[in-house]
């Protein structure tokens, strides 16, 4: 681009209101040329980074808006797509998340909101060469998938995480307009599946595609694009296989990309070694809805040395986690996924000596959700010794208010002993039996703590208090059926603005509480869910964020903003 | 409320629940079991209210125990992971697989087991014993399970516990609801029963 033309377009930038202040400070405090800022700054990819940058001064401010290409928006209604248009020009790539977390649990009405397409229409005017849109926990309806493939010419990328609303029929418009599709990632939605058509709705031509994710395997398509890094199979059906095994086993070992499987569904012992071909280079192992048991794991992953992340169901047991521990020391992420989790009275799974088991083979692990129905202080205090890296620990424990099973104590020291091991801890779930004493250490020692999930906890508004206290680097707190009430609340006054969110179900808080926190802090939306046939005056759904929209206007009549 | 368990709660209500349900001669309310811990279920239970309550009860669950109530979004699985797994069960239960809760008296927990994985009452025997580390011995038609110190018994369609090897298995495992091998004492009770 001409330079002169670009300082030109550096004063016209500048706001209107501040323009003698800015073009005296920009000759005082920043002596760079725009073009060089502008090149320095289109390095920093962060945008945690590039928040900092804009708040330096205006010329930065105006710098980084022009330069930004990626705009993550982490709650939807803290912002406005109008806003976001206006101080970003440029942007080819969105992330853009909707539903509180408890929505994927049912807690949240249909209807709630979180709709795309508001954000789709002033984007196809503002960034119609839009490549690349992330989405979590939205509400898509395939009218706007349709717009999405053929509003915007160039897009590259789509990825769909826990939305609902859509249905096959929508992925049928993406595959059959997105011309330059490199990845198609759907996964964990409420879809309809219409139909495994629409996967035929992919060009023979398309060379593009290196990851693809979805719901129900086709050989053929992977033979079509043979750069696939990511392949989630969905269902890997014995009648597929039964007639051409050799062929499958020659379809994955022509993967030479592939990083990752996932899927898997109804793989029977006898066409697992199909993937071992495979299994060598694969990074990231999905095994989450197979129901395989503890042999079948240990022989899949003797094939699997490189393994860094690894999803499994309970059903491999504790002798399975055991296979883990040996044959992948290089793990970092594992969850295990209960087969089983609404039924009370069935005993199996794993317990807290599979979790030990796999700390002692992976001291690498940072990243564990694990379900599982018993569980010790002494053992999570042992895998924190193992794992001091951990950076986010969601430990579920499916009996709600369960204690430690041997001592019968709270499981108060066993997060304890993770807080004050784990300094790097960044999100953590906690559950069983916990008194205040628990939140008092998170407050206390969980100094990077960024996400914390609890449920049936606490004893008293001092558990909420100690971690609103502390926690300096808390962002989202998440809360259900736990003792606190309006103090409590009232504790993070001056907290929740640097926050995302707060949300809290079935505690102690009533409607005057939220109230007072409304009427105090109005650059927060205070939301109440109205649960039908409830008392008027408890709060039973409280939703806080902070946003720069003020209150939602697509709210549905159960939502109250206060 | 209060939703806390030990396991030992677990184990008097699953034994409660049976004690209900088994075929016996006797007047209702010579119980000679414990009482129930009243912590749990707010109130105390006559015996035949139990069985009233546990004969209309569809879905096996210890509702007798009030406070063990399904909690909405608990534990906390997408419900798209739920229902893919359930779907996996009920198709292989249609399909594949036959699967049925087994219960021994005795025993804490419940296991559960495929009745396609066997071909026979031997077979089928042999898996059982091994899961529980039990002895169940032989059946025979004069005697029953006497001489061992378990006999299995199973809940057929109709709702009635038998004792497992009356009927062909064929007949067996398509009648078959679930499974439980009660201490061979009771299970003297089923034999004259029948």
């Amino acid at each position: 681009m001409d330079p002169n033309q670009k300082r030109a377009k550096a004063v016209d930038r500048v706001d209107s209101v501040d323009t003698g202040a800015a073009s005296s400070e920009s000759t005082r405090m920043c002596p760079f040329p725009d073009e060089v800022l502008e090149r320095v700054l289109s390095l920093i990819g962060s945008h945690k980074d590039r928040s900092s940058v804009s708040l330096v001064c205006k010329d930065w401010y105006n710098a980084e808006r022009w330069s930004r290409r990626h705009v993550f928006i982490g709650n939807c209604y803290s912002v406005s797509p109008e806003i976001v248009a206006a101080r970003f020009p440029r942007i080819r790539s969105v992330t853009l998340k909707g539903k509180p977390r408890f929505s994927d649990f049912n807690l949240v009405p249909e209807d709630w909101g979180a709709d795309v397409h508001p954000w789709l229409s002033v984007f196809s005017t503002a960034y119609p060469f839009l490549e690349e849109l992330r989405l979590k926990r939205m509400a898509v309806s395939d009218e706007s998938l349709e717009f999405l493939a053929t509003n915007f010419q160039g897009f590259k990328a789509l990825s769909l995480l826990s939305c609902d609303g859509f249905s096959t029929d929508g992925l049928k418009a993406i595959a059959t307009n997105c011309k330059n599709l490199t990845e198609l990632d759907v996964q964990e939605n409420g879809i309809d599946d219409l139909g495994g058509h629409w996967l035929s709705c992919f060009p023979e031509s398309l060379s593009s595609l290196e990851i693809l994710n979805f719901a129900s395997l086709n050989s053929e398509l992977l033979l079509q694009a043979p750069q696939l890094m990511e392949l989630g199979t969905g269902t890997f059906m014995q009648e597929l296989v039964s007639g051409p095994v050799t062929e499958l086993k020659n379809t994955f070992s022509n993967c030479k990309h592939l990083v990752t499987l996932s899927g898997l569904w109804d793989a029977t012992p006898l066409y697992l070694p199909v993937i071992y071909p495979a299994c060598a280079r694969l990074t990231f192992l999905n095994l989450s809805y197979a129901t395989l048991r503890s042999i079948e794991l240990a022989n899949l992953l003797t094939h699997s040395k490189s393994l860094r992340r690894l999803w499994l169901l309970d059903t491999v047991g504790d002798k399975g986690l055991e296979a883990v521990g040996s044959c992948c020391p290089l793990l970092e992420e594992l969850r295990v996924f209960p087969a089983d989790p609404f039924d009370q009275e069935i005993f199996l799974g794993v317990t807290e000596s599979g979790f030990v088991s796999v700390s002692r083979g992976c001291p690498k692990l940072r990243y564990v959700l694990y379900f599982c129905r018993q569980m010790t202080n002494a053992a999570v205090a042992t895998i924190a010794q193992n794992c001091p890296d951990f950076t986010h620990f969601r430990l579920c424990i499916m009996n709600p208010g369960q204690p430690d099973y041997l001592t019968k104590e709270p499981m108060d020291e066993a997060f304890g002993a993770i807080v004050k091991t784990c300094t790097k801890l960044q999100r953590l779930a906690v559950s069983g039996l916990l008194t205040d004493r628990t939140f008092e250490y998170i407050g206390k020692y969980a100094k990077n703590l960024e996400t914390l999930s609890v449920a049936f906890a606490g004893s008293s508004d001092l558990g909420m208090e100690y971690v609103l206290g502390g926690c300096p680097k808390l962002r989202k707190l998440e809360i259900r059926d736990c003792p606190f009430g309006n103090a409590a609340l009232l504790s993070g006054l001056t907290k929740y603005e640097s926050m995302r969110s707060l949300w809290m179900s079935a505690c102690n808080v009533t409607m005057n509480g939220c109230r007072e926190l409304a009427k105090e802090k109005p650059r927060l939306n205070v939301e109440v869910m109205k649960d039908e046939g409830s008392d008027d005056s408890q709060a039973h759904k409280v939703y806080v964020y902070r946003t720069v929209a003020g209150p939602r206007r697509d709210a549905p009549p159960f939502v109250l903003t206060l | 409320m209060d939703r806390k368990r030990s396991s030992l709660n677990l184990f008097e209500d699953i034994d409660l629940n049976y004690k209900a349900t088994e075929l016996r001669l006797g007047l209702p309310g010579t119980d000679d079991q414990p009482e129930i811990k009243t912590s749990l279920s707010g109130n105390k239970r006559s015996s035949s209210e139990m069985e009233s309550s546990t004969c209309t009860d569809e879905n096996e669950s210890r509702s007798a125990s009030p406070t063990k109530e399904q909690v909405v979004g608990w534990p906390p699985v997408r419900s798209y992971r739920r229902n893919i797994v359930q779907g996996k069960k009920e198709s292989s239960e249609m399909g594949s697989g036959m699967y049925v809760k087994v219960s021994m008296d005795g025993a804490p927990y419940l296991r559960k087991v495929d009745l396609k994985m066997y071909r026979s009452y031997e077979e089928l025997m042999e898996g059982l014993q091994k899961m529980f580390k039990c002895i169940i011995g032989l059946y025979s038609e004069r005697e029953g399970y006497n001489g061992s110190q378990h006999a299995p018994t199973y809940e057929d369609k109709d709702g009635d516990w038998m004792l497992v090897g009356d009927v062909p298995w064929e007949m067996f495992i398509t009648s078959c609801k679930r499974l439980r091998i009660m201490k061979a004492s009771e299970a003297r009770g089923l034999d004259d029963s029948l």
